[in-house]
Order: C-alpha cells, then structure tokens, then sequence
C-alpha cells in the first residue's frame, strides 16, 4: 500500500543552468548544466575537490550559487535555504546524517516540520511504521537515534524527507560507512523510489555502485562537467573522465639504493567511527617514499596519524628504528625524529598572525628565555632564501599563498629527521611551487629520511613514490611497485574495483553502534 | 593602512561616546540630572590627593588582577575562575597570618610569607580549574564559575565557623589584624607604596613575559592555534597548566594586597569584584598589555568616583558598574561592525563574495 503523500505530486523534473560558484580563488563549479528527468538515478561522479558537493548544496538549498538557474519541471525556483529546498520538493541525505542523536526517532522524524506548538505525535509515529514498512527498514519511532547505526540513521533521513514530500533526492556518499545488508537494503529503496517517478541524485566515487545503480552518469572534474555517461558503462572511460589523461611532469627519481629499516609496522589495527583498517605490515627504509592513494576518508589519513601517533592503534606494534612507540604520544614520535604536515595548512599547520620569524623561532631550539629578534630575524630571512618564500620574517602566514605556506612548513621542518608524513604536500599549488616541493623532499630522502605522503593526484602518485599503497573503505592494497603501477589500475583500484578479492565483500565497522 | 586605522580609531571614540550617551538615557530614566553625576564622579575620583590616593589603592589590585588574566588570554583561555583565585589568595594570607602573627618574627618576614602564600592559593585553586579542562574535559569557562561558587563558600565557612570572631561571627568579617601586619602605608591615606610597586611590577613583568621570551611565544601560538603548535612540537597541555597557574599567582598576590593593605582582615566580598572587572578590562584594551594600566586607571577612578553618588545625588554607585560594563560592551560591538566593515570592503575589492564555507 502506498501512502497518499508519497503520490501526492507529480514527479518532478530537474534542470541546472549554468551554476557558477568560487570560493576565494577555487572555482569549486564553472559552468554546470545537468537535466535528470524523473524516475531517474542520475550518478554524480568525480574525485575530492571536483565540486560535487558544492552543486548539490546549491541544488539544495545550502548555498547561493554566485550565478546560474535551478528550474524544477521547467519553472526556474529560487532556493534560499534548505527548508525552502524540501518545500519545493528537494531533500538531501547527507554523508553525515544532518539528525539529533539525543531524540527519538519520533521526535527527529518531526522536527522541522511545521505544524503548530503540539505535533502529533502518535500520528507521526503510525506514518513513520508505515513508511519504514514499505522500504522493508525496521526503525522504532521509539528508540534514541544514537542508538541507531549510520545506515539507520540514513533509513531515517530517507524516510523524513519523503515524508516532507521530497520528489527529488539528492545522496552524497550515501554507501560510505554502511554495512553491506543495509547497502542492498538502500539500492532496493532507491530502485523502488525511481519507479515511483522520484528524481535521485547519487554521488559517489564509487564506480561499482554508481556503474550498479544509476541509468545515467554525470562526471565532475575540477568544477567543470567533464562527461556523460550510460550503461553499459566503460570502467576505463569512468576513470579517464575522473581524473584525466595522466600527463607526466617529469622523471621519476631514479632507483637507488635504501638505507636501514626506519618505519616498522606490524598487524597494525586502526579504527575511526566509519572504517576500521586490520592486519596492515610494512617496512619502511631510509630514503623510500610511499605513496597512499584513494579517495579521501577511506583510511590513508588514519594511518598518517597512526605513523604520526596522533592516533593509537587499536593492535599492533610501531617500531621506529629501535624504539616500540605504539601508544606513545605524538611528543614521543616527534622526538624519535618524525615530522607530520598536515593537509590543512593554516588550520593545523601554522598559527595564523604570527609571522614567519615567529615561527622559526617556536620550530627551532630554546636557547634561553629571552627571544633574540634580531638573530631571529636573521635566521628567519636565511630560511626564506633557501626555500625561496614569497615573504618577510615580519610577514603573517596567513598572508602568504598557499604555495608559500607549504614553503614554509617545509622550511620549518628540523634538521635531522626520521620520518616525513605529508598530507596532500602540492594540493592547490601550481607546477613549480610543486616542482620545488618535491625536489626539498628528494633532498631529506637522499639525508636519509623516509617519506610516507597522502595524495589525491595520480600524477603525484605515481611519480614520486617508490611504492604504493591503495586504501579504499578501510582495506589496504600490498605495497605496490609504483614504476609498473599504470595510472589505469590505480584509479580502478581507487574507485573499488580490480581489488584481489570483491571489496563489496568487506563489511566497513558500522554494524557497530556509532555515536555521535 | 593609515586610513583603516584612522578609522579604527573613530569607530573607537564612538564607542566610548555611545556608552557615555547610554549612560545618560539611564540616569535621566531614572530622573537623575546626568552632568551633575558625572562631574560628581569626576570630582570624588581625582577632586583631591585623598580622593586619588583612594583611586590608586583600588588601581593596583585591579593592575595585578588584569596582568594575570593577560597571560591566560594570551593562551586562549577564559579564565572566568579568577574570582575565586583572588579569595583563595585572599584565604591563604589570612591563614598564614593567624598562624604567623604570635610567632614573634619580624612582620615584614611575616607579612612576606603571608603574601607568597596567598599567590601559591590562587595558583592552587587556577591549576584546579586546569586540571579540570586538560584532564577532565571540562571548559574552564564551567570549571571557573562552578570554583568561584565553592570559593565563595569556603570563605564564608572560614569568616563563620573556622576564624569566627570570639564571641559573635560577623559580616564584618574576621577580627582585624594587628597594624604591625598591615602594609605601610603613606601618612594620612590607605595607599600603600608596597602595593602599588607590586602592581607596577606585575604588569610590566607580564609585559615582558608575553612580549619577549620563548615562554610567551609559545603561548600565543597555543592561543591561536593549539593544534599547530603541538605539531610544531610545544607541549600544549603543560603550557595551559602553567598560563592557569602563573594567572592565579598573580590573582592570589591581589587577594593577598586586600588582606594586608586594604580591609586588614578577611571579609565576605574580600575580592571586590576585582577579578570579574579584571576581565573587562582585558576584553577593552583588547588584550594589549601595555593599555592595561591606563584604562585600570580609568576603571578604578570610576569605582571610587561613584562611592560618592548615594550621598549626593542619592544614586545608587552601581552606576560605575553600568557605565563600564556599556563601555565594553559597546567597544566590542565597535570592533565587530568594524570587522565586518572591512570584510565588506575588501570583498567588493577583489568581487568574490566569501560565505564563509568553503568546497
């Protein structure tokens, strides 16, 4: 039986013209035009950063795009606010479900909606039975929402916005995080939906979902439409689409030999509220650098910090050089010589108004209690040269270019180091502040540092690394070899697919209750 | 930019008359004549030595108070438990000085040792609320205000049970001290040099701490950004123990300046709100240490202006109080329209219009 609200409009028709947003100096979309007729599961596909997200916040109402047209069923809508969105018949789930985990489901599944200063509860409760019925989702309108697991949580969401009277369903990452049950259980949902004439919106990076579920493909790349696509569907031109054609900005350090073990890691376990990664050995020896491929959150920063000891390992042991540290703190890794630079520069990597000198002065040695500025001074505009900062000692950091600022952390770096562990090393910057970057850290490989370092750029990737490792959900590649790893095969594996095994076939953690 | 700072500093005078202007609409609310309070708290401040003096005594508890607090702003911490840091100083030198005065030494020792014990009482009661952010997770804002209630009550306990005064317990608080224990003061006023050295003292030695030394370099990178600063290898939680500790130092050494050189006993009220008026005064100079001794100045000039009011004007002298309390909050507004201002103007600069979030 069908419940009459979920018939009560028409289905609906969805149209963007020409959506412009920047962010500062990141076009995060340029230019997208997109029509997904009704009953349809339009896929959106691209890698982080390719403005996926951004256009379905303008879609649903979360930001103004800065120009351009949403038209629902030919009529051009403006959609200040996300409550303004879902009146209009546009919902989102999102990848973190936007619920109250200290309600009831009851509760939750009301709120937002009008209706006067005494909901109905009961009446809420006996339409949300009904609804989880039709999808086959076992929800209590009576238990807490942190009680839930990430895949309920979404069967709730699912089901407030189509009880708001959502036509049109936009998922961000909806299999993130999700048991495989409760994934098929989704697909069905969304399958059935589609037959009810609702428009959806996928987006993933998943292409084995993606390729599964949708009728039709939409692939982003640096803010732009890129391509479209429908099945049968070609996993290589997916891939190509993603990512573009690898074009190569150099050599490839040559072979040399390495030096003594540096890094050990054996059957490390780690665990985050989504993934849990097991099992995970590897040797790391003076002079190598390994490269962590895959989409972001599916696992490479967790081992970063694991490495780093930002983070404790569930299991496992870390040994560097001679000493065992897993456990200890990061102020224990930081004095074994490790050195982390986060992805987020001016967020965790330097303190924004303070200067440069500043800087130098808190990275380097405490010679005494009083600062010498005048040395200070001198030491800074030494280290500017060297690596060729666009600054003065007295410049703010958060007025140098993002180029400059990972200048910078490199500059602050100590002499003599074990470890490097770098999150995302170029991300933003431009072919020579790149160039320069790798060239520094070639310089440490060859002091006999290692380098483990996270990378959302194939190019990068397979560039730099000696070795390689592809994380996808919370499963880890073997090291693999990257001067006979094609830039093909890593995008596959990234996306999920030429795994040894199916990865569908791994359960990531979520049948564990997570908490908010 | 001359122009940006030029009009900072309009943006500031209007503050300041705004708060001026709002005071007013108070006072002739309540049917009081507004030009004669005002000069009536001009004249009870600085009208004659004597009024000034007085002035001077309450400046330097409020000096040593705000030169602590900077220390923790420094780092980034609202240290709203300062109150109870000043009755704890206070607490810890009434108790050395019962336990000293029939020892025979000489007073100055004693007057001494009471004082370091009160400061080592306000950084006992400061690492307490430290210890409650960095090992037990609770915001020091919660922590500090949950102590200042248990610091109110233990005084009270003390002033009523412990060192009641014989025969009846008082409001009054307990039973004096004998001068020999008080700080010297000049002939014929309250002032005490003593203190007012020791405030000058403080404040130029937080000066330096925060200006020149490794110590408050890395404060002020914890301050803005902890996270990059533990990765650039500063102990941070260790640091924060110490900014809460080094701030109640200096709040017991206030506490401690009331007991010996201003009320010679414990009493009820024995901070006097000092801690409190402390943090507005850090929040209106905007964290400057060099601004701090000005505008305590000002603070304290207008507290002891108003003493006047009742007998006068038969005002109540809570009006100092408004009149500093608008005056902050009014300055902080300045500063926020003026941030948006400015955030308005670079965006039509460059055309790109920030929302804050970002891809």
């Amino acid at each position: 039986m069908l419940i009459p609200f979920l018939t009560q409009k028409d289905a609906m028709e969805v149209e963007l013209r020409e959506i412009h947003k920047t962010f500062g100096t990141v076009h995060a979309n340029n230019g997208i035009s997109l029509r997904v007729p009704a009953g349809t599961i339009q896929g959106i596909l691209g890698e982080n950063g390719a403005g996926k997200s951004t256009l379905m916040k303008i879609l649903s109402g979360f930001q103004p795009a800065d120009r351009g047209e949403i038209l629902l069923d030919g009529k051009k809508v403006s959609l200040a606010s996300p409550a303004d969105a879902i009146r209009h018949g546009v919902g989102m789930l999102h990848q973190d479900p936007l619920d109250f985990p200290p309600l009831k489901l009851v509760d939750d599944f009301i709120l937002g909606r009008g209706g006067g200063l005494f909901p109905d509860r009961r009446a809420a409760a006996r339409e949300l039975r009904v609804l989880a019925a039709q999808f086959d989702f076992s929800l209590d309108p009576e238990a807490h929402v942190d009680t839930l697991t990430v895949g309920e949580r979404q069967q709730l969401e699912i089901l407030r916005l189509l009880w708001r009277g959502a036509q049109v369903l936009i998922l961000d990452e909806p299999t993130t995080g999700i048991s495989l049950p409760q994934k098929e259980k989704l697909f069905v949902a969304l399958k059935k939906l589609a037959a009810q004439d609702k428009t959806l919106l996928f987006v993933s990076h998943k292409l084995e979902d993606v390729e599964f579920l949708c009728s039709r493909v939409a692939v982003l790349r640096h803010g732009a439409l890129v391509g479209t696509a429908q099945p049968p569907y070609h996993t290589a031109d997916l891939v190509e689409m993603m990512f573009g054609k690898a074009i190569p900005i150099g050599e490839r350090m040559a072979g040399r030999p390495l030096g003594k073990p540096i890094l050990r890691l054996d059957d490390l376990a780690l665990e985050d509220a989504r993934l849990q990664i097991k099992g995970l050995s590897l040797e790391l020896r003076a002079g190598e650098v390994i490269g962590l491929a895959g989409m972001e959150g599916s696992g490479q920063a967790l081992f970063l910090e694991a490495c780093a000891g930002l983070r404790r390992p569930v299991n496992g042991r870390i040994t560097l050089g001679e000493s065992d540290l897993a456990g200890a703190s990061y102020r224990r890794f930081y004095r074994c010589g490790v050195a982390y630079l986060p992805a987020a520069r001016l967020e965790q990597g330097l303190v924004p108004s303070l200067s440069l000198s500043d800087h130098f002065i808190l990275a380097g040695e405490t010679p005494g209690v009083f600062i010498d500025h005048t040395k200070a001074d001198a030491l800074a505009r030494e280290q500017i040269k060297t690596y060729n900062i666009k600054g003065a000692p007295a410049t703010p950091v958060e007025s140098l270019s993002g180029g400059n600022q990972q200048r910078a952390l490199l500059a602050l770096l100590r002499q003599r180091l074990e470890l490097v562990l770098l999150e995302h090393p170029t991300r933003g910057l431009d072919i020579e502040s790149t160039i320069y970057i790798w060239d520094k850290l070639k310089e440490r490989c060859v002091e006999g540092a290692a380098i483990i370092f996270i990378s959302a750029d194939l190019d990068e990737i397979l560039q730099y690394s000696d070795r390689v490792l592809v994380f996808f959900a919370g499963r880890v590649s073997p090291p693999l070899d990257a001067a006979t790893l094609s830039a093909d095969r890593l995008g596959q594996m990234i996306g999920g697919k030429g795994w040894p095994t199916a990865p569908a076939a791994v359960l990531p953690v979520s049948d564990v209750v997570t908490r908010a | 930019m001359p122009d940006a700072r030029r009009f900072g500093l309009l943006v500031q005078v209007g503050a300041v008359l705004l708060a001026l202007l709002s005071t007013t609409l108070v006072l002739l609310a309540t049917g009081a004549p507004p030009l004669e309070a005002f000069s009536s708290i001009v004249v009870g401040s600085v009208g004659s030595w004597g009024k000034f003096s007085d002035v001077l005594v309450s400046w330097s508890p409020l000096l040593v108070v705000t030169a602590g607090l900077l220390i923790t702003f420094s780092a980034g911490l609202w240290n709203i438990g300062i109150e109870g840091q000043v009755t704890l100083g206070a607490v810890f030198t009434t108790g050395a000085l019962f336990a000293l005065q029939e020892s025979g030494w000489n007073p100055a020792l004693v007057i001494t040792l009471a004082m370091l014990a009160g400061m080592l009482g306000g950084a006992l009661w400061a690492a307490l609320a430290g210890a409650l952010k960095t090992f037990g997770g609770v915001n020091e804002i919660f922590g500090g205000l949950g102590l200042n209630f248990v610091a109110t009550g233990l005084n009270l306990w003390l002033i009523f049970g412990l060192w009641k005064r014989p025969g009846v317990a008082s409001m009054s608080g307990t039973v004096p001290f004998d001068e020999a224990f008080s700080l010297p003061t000049l002939p014929g006023s309250r002032l005490s040099l003593v203190a007012v050295g020791l405030a000058v003292l403080s404040i130029l030695l937080v000066y330096f701490l925060l200006k020149g030394t490794y110590f408050g370099l890395r404060l002020k990178a914890i301050g803005k950004n902890a996270k990059a600063a533990y990765l650039l290898g500063v102990p941070t939680w260790q640091y924060t123990m110490l900014s809460f500790m080094l701030c109640g130092m200096f709040a017991g050494l206030a506490g401690a300046m009331q007991v010996t050189a201003v009320y010679h006993r414990l009493i009820p009220s024995i901070s006097s709100g000092y801690g409190f008026l402390g943090l507005l005064v850090a929040m209106l100079v905007n964290f400057h240490p060099a601004w701090v001794a000005p505008v305590a100045l000002f603070f304290a000039a207008l507290n002891i202006g108003s003493i006047q009011l009742p007998v006068v004007l038969k005002l109540d002298s809570a009006l100092a109080g408004v009149l500093q309390g608008t005056l902050v909050l009014f300055v902080l507004m300045a500063d926020g329209v003026q941030q948006k201002l400015m955030r308005g103007a670079l965006r039509s600069e460059d055309g790109t219009a920030e929302r804050g979030e970002s891809a």
